[in-house]
């Protein structure tokens, strides 16, 4: 007996709540660039500058104690928050860890070297006991150029991508599937806008990934499609598009379980420093097996495609299309 | 599709081969790794003893050594990026054009007339001559001054660029000689660093140029970035200086060839010296940590023998009168001369620490900067946070290889023993490619590979769901599996090439754990279209010739 989380056949029409998964994903979209103009993400110093400090201390340690004592010592603006450990309620073990961030004053390298020295120092005479997991300090200018290059990375990937696809198959599929990335990487910007965790450089890893992992799911789709459109010649694009889909329904299912999987105990085991990286990893891998269904193919829909590339003026565009044939 | 000739089988069992031996030192990483050092330092000529050749014995040296590098992250110390001020040096090396342009206009003194230095900004040298009739001589005198640039980019051009302006001569740097002065800054800054760095015995420093005008410094073991700043944060410019006078007015008019300098212990104490130093600390060739007659914590150096020459002489004659050792424009120390110091060593005392003497005689002994540092950059991770990191990461790779192995047989029967076995060899030539490229493996290094071990099976789960397909439409097992792979293949691809043009971005355009993480992303989806297409195909395929099933399900 086979576990099988997709029964052996399936008949969906996903179109027909097209509806919905439009609105709701127009929503979402829309959500998002309001919370990022309101709320805002939470930049972490990668990209803001200044200086953050993770220490842990024997003894739970109120955040009211560590600003007041530390509000002393600093001039600028101090954040104190209490880190959650989620592997805590499984493994039993609490740990008392608290970040503080400090905000960058002036471009002066070497009074942030003093301030940390000097934050070190009250925080140690103050709690007996006391470890820095990790002290970190980033200069405004190459904060800049961390936000920069971030940002480069992903407008690389993306434009990259789509000439790949559109070498591959028709500028249709092309478009369908940028759209469905963007879709991703605004979703999980706004999860991180609405739930204020730290935005930092392992973050844009995390979105990179979602992109290459986004992509691969609607190219796998895509890849049916095309060879569905050649195989049946007189169906309608809305019913190949979803035979295809239904098609490989068991293996989107199936690969989205087995990552999540990998990235669940990440979450809950991997320790504190790639929390939020997992976490925006999980959201983008559930979107993204969401986008590459209802929005990449909704687009294609949408535009047509032209279906008469088995003759033989083979379309220009997809001359790379049978290398692998 | 099925048939397999017999190198090409060899060829892909060698490369599994291969994969497992590279990979096991890892299993073993704290034997290897102290083998290795134990190698080290015989090589570098220490005598063994009993202890390490027990290490060496642990781990013959006929298995491999390479080891997967832990990145700061998993074993902790210190990363400081730091911008050199390349820009430092020009005004130095105008000065000393001065003197050379003065003694060629002298010599020519009937034409020019007078010489004389004007104030200026200074990245130019201003000289005005009394004629202004003689400006074509002095031109053409001072433009034999000028020697060609002699670098690979700056060829035909020379390193002064004079002009005039009425009877105002004009020096300026070159373009090109500024190119070349800034390659030669950095790399005397790199080489000062390495030297405190190696100084204070740190172990597996990397210390690497990064672009223009900044270098890159990870110390792993290091306790905190700021014990790591103090010891090459500081130019550690040391100059013996011949007292004018001490004030309490820090705008006092020192007069000209003489600078004021601040006493750096007490407040509100002033020095005004004479601008060229009776001796540099360039010409110590020792320095150690001592104490002095008091037992207060100083500094023993030793000049080579120009220097000590010129100390001799300066102590004979100035007897009585006060002197000043300054550091990086402060006057650490005022001693009155006693008497004359003949052997050309000293001791420097002044209100130091245990810890202050033992850092100043490294960084006298390491030499100076040749311009000063800003940092940009510093992080430190405990050794506690790393450990944790390391558990945390295995604990997570494990449990998340464990399950994926479970869900894949439960869901695919002996094809999952198949696909879990490609997985298996998998990571085991992530790890080799990781041991042998010399990468570093990082926290998102870790995270990478975890992911991959999900996104691994993707390939198998491809051909998997394809066989499946064809089995349902009737078609016999050979054939099923035949078109299973056939028809998988270009999702295959196309799927993997997207994610690898992802990770290829990723490392160029990435920084620090964005870089780890991309590294191992992208072994990862290599070696696993690897497995999958080919391994889990051979295994298939010999189960499918040697068994010879009726019928399959997959």
């Amino acid at each position: 007996m086979r576990l099988k989380l997709v029964p052996k056949e399936t008949k969906v029409d996903f179109f027909s709540f097209s509806k919905i998964t439009i609105s709701l994903s127009s929503a979402l979209v829309i959500g998002t660039i309001i919370a990022f103009f309101t709320m805002g993400l939470n930049f972490g110093i990668d990209f803001r500058g200044g200086t953050m400090l993770m220490v842990e201390t024997p003894e739970a340690v109120e955040v009211g104690e560590y600003r007041d004592l530390l509000s002393d010592v600093v001039e600028g603006d101090v954040t104190v928050t209490e880190l959650s450990d989620p592997a805590a309620a499984l493994t039993g073990e609490e740990n008392n860890v608290i970040m503080v961030r400090i905000e960058q004053i002036g471009d002066d390298a070497a009074v942030q070297n003093d301030l940390i020295k000097e934050v070190k120092a009250t925080l140690s005479d103050a709690f007996e006991g006391i470890v820095f997991l990790q002290t970190d300090s980033v200069g405004a200018k190459v904060s800049g150029e961390l936000v920069q290059a971030g940002v480069l990375a992903i407008v690389l990937a993306v434009g990259a991508v789509l000439f790949y696809i559109w070498l591959r198959f028709e500028w249709q599929f092309s478009v369908g599937a940028v759209v469905a990335l963007v879709h991703d990487i605004f979703i999980t910007i706004g999860i991180f806008c609405v739930t204020q965790i730290e935005f930092n450089l392992t973050i844009i890893a995390a979105i990179l990934t979602i992109v290459g992992y986004s992509l691969n799911d609607t190219v796998v789709v895509f890849d049916r499609v095309r060879e569905n459109l050649r195989r049946y010649k007189s169906m309608e694009l809305k019913d190949v598009l979803n035979l295809s889909i239904n098609e490989t329904l068991s293996r989107t299912i199936m690969t989205s379980v087995t990552t999540l999987i990998a990235l669940l105990t990440l979450y809950f085991l991997g320790g504190d420093v790639i929390r939020g990286f997992t976490f925006a990893m999980i959201w983008g891998v559930v979107i993204g097996t969401y986008s590459s269904i209802f929005v990449a193919s909704f687009i294609l829909l949408r535009l047509g495609v032209k279906r008469d590339w088995d003759k033989t003026d083979n379309a220009a565009g997809t001359q790379f299309a049978d290398i692998d044939a | 599709m099925l048939q397999f000739s017999i190198w090409k089988k060899g060829l892909i069992w060698f490369l599994c081969l291969l994969g497992i031996f590279f990979s096991m030192p890892n299993m073993f990483y704290t034997k290897v790794e102290k083998a290795n050092d134990a190698r080290s330092l015989m090589e570098a000529g220490v005598v063994a003893t009993p202890e390490m050749e027990a290490e060496m014995a642990a781990w013959p040296d006929y298995l491999p050594n390479m080891l997967v590098n832990l990145g700061l992250d998993l074993r902790g110390g210190a990363h400081l990026l730091v911008e050199v001020a390349v820009e430092d040096v020009y005004a130095d090396r105008l000065d000393s054009m001065w003197p050379e342009v003065r003694d060629v206009l002298r010599e020519v003194k009937d034409e020019v007339g007078s010489v004389r230095r004007q104030d200026s900004d200074p990245n130019e040298l201003r000289v005005k001559i009394g004629e202004p009739e003689g400006m074509q001589k002095a031109l053409q005198v001072v433009g034999d001054l000028t020697r060609p640039v002699v670098t690979l980019t700056g060829a035909g051009s020379r390193d002064f660029e004079v002009s005039n302006e009425g009877a105002v001569l004009i020096f300026k740097l070159s373009e090109a000689e500024m190119i070349a002065m800034d390659d030669r800054t950095m790399q005397q800054s790199l080489e000062i660093i390495r030297r405190r760095v190696d100084e204070a015995g740190t172990r597996e420093p990397t210390i690497q140029r990064q672009g223009a005008d900044r270098v890159l410094v990870q110390v792993p073991g290091i306790g905190s970035a700021e014990e790591l700043l103090d010891l090459i944060g500081q130019t550690a410019k040391l100059s013996f200086l011949s007292v004018v006078q001490t004030t309490s007015d820090p705008d006092i008019r020192a007069g000209t060839g003489n600078v004021v300098y601040p006493d750096a212990e007490q407040e509100g104490l002033y020095y005004v010296l004479d601008r060229i130093a009776v001796v540099t600390g360039d010409q110590l060739v020792d320095a150690q940590p001592t104490f002095d007659q008091n037992g207060r914590p100083a500094v023993n150096f030793r000049f080579n023998p120009a220097g000590g020459r010129k100390f001799g002489v300066y102590t004979a004659e100035n007897i009585g009168s006060p002197f000043a050792i300054s550091l990086d424009e402060k006057v650490i120390s005022a001693p009155t001369i006693q008497s004359h110091i003949p052997g050309g060593s000293g001791i420097i005392t002044g209100n130091f620490t245990v810890e202050e003497s033992t850092r100043l005689a490294i960084l006298l002994r390491a030499g100076a900067l040749p311009a000063e540092i800003s940092v940009l950059e510093q992080r430190t991770v405990g050794p506690e946070l790393g450990k944790d990191s390391i558990e945390a990461g295995k604990k997570a790779t494990v449990v998340a290889f464990v399950l994926i192995l479970v869900f894949m047989v439960l869901s695919y029967g002996l094809f999952g023993v198949f696909a879990n076995i490609a997985l298996i060899l998998n990571v085991a030539m992530i790890f080799a490619l990781l041991s042998v490229l010399g990468a570093t493996l990082t926290l998102p290094g870790v995270a990478g590979i975890v992911l991959t071990i999900g996104m691994a099976v993707d390939a198998n789960v491809l051909i998997f769901e394809r066989i499946r397909e064809e089995l349902k439409s009737g078609k016999g097992p050979a054939r099923a599996i035949e078109l299973g792979y056939q028809k998988a293949l270009s999702a295959i691809i196309d799927a993997n090439v997207t994610t690898i043009i992802a990770a290829l971005i990723l490392w160029l355009v990435g920084a620090g754990p964005v870089r780890g993480f991309a590294v191992t992303l992208g072994l990862g989806i290599v070696t696993s279209v690897f497995t999958a297409i080919w391994v889990t195909r051979l295994l298939v395929a010999t189960w499918l010739l040697t068994r010879k099933p009726k019928t399959i399900e997959v």
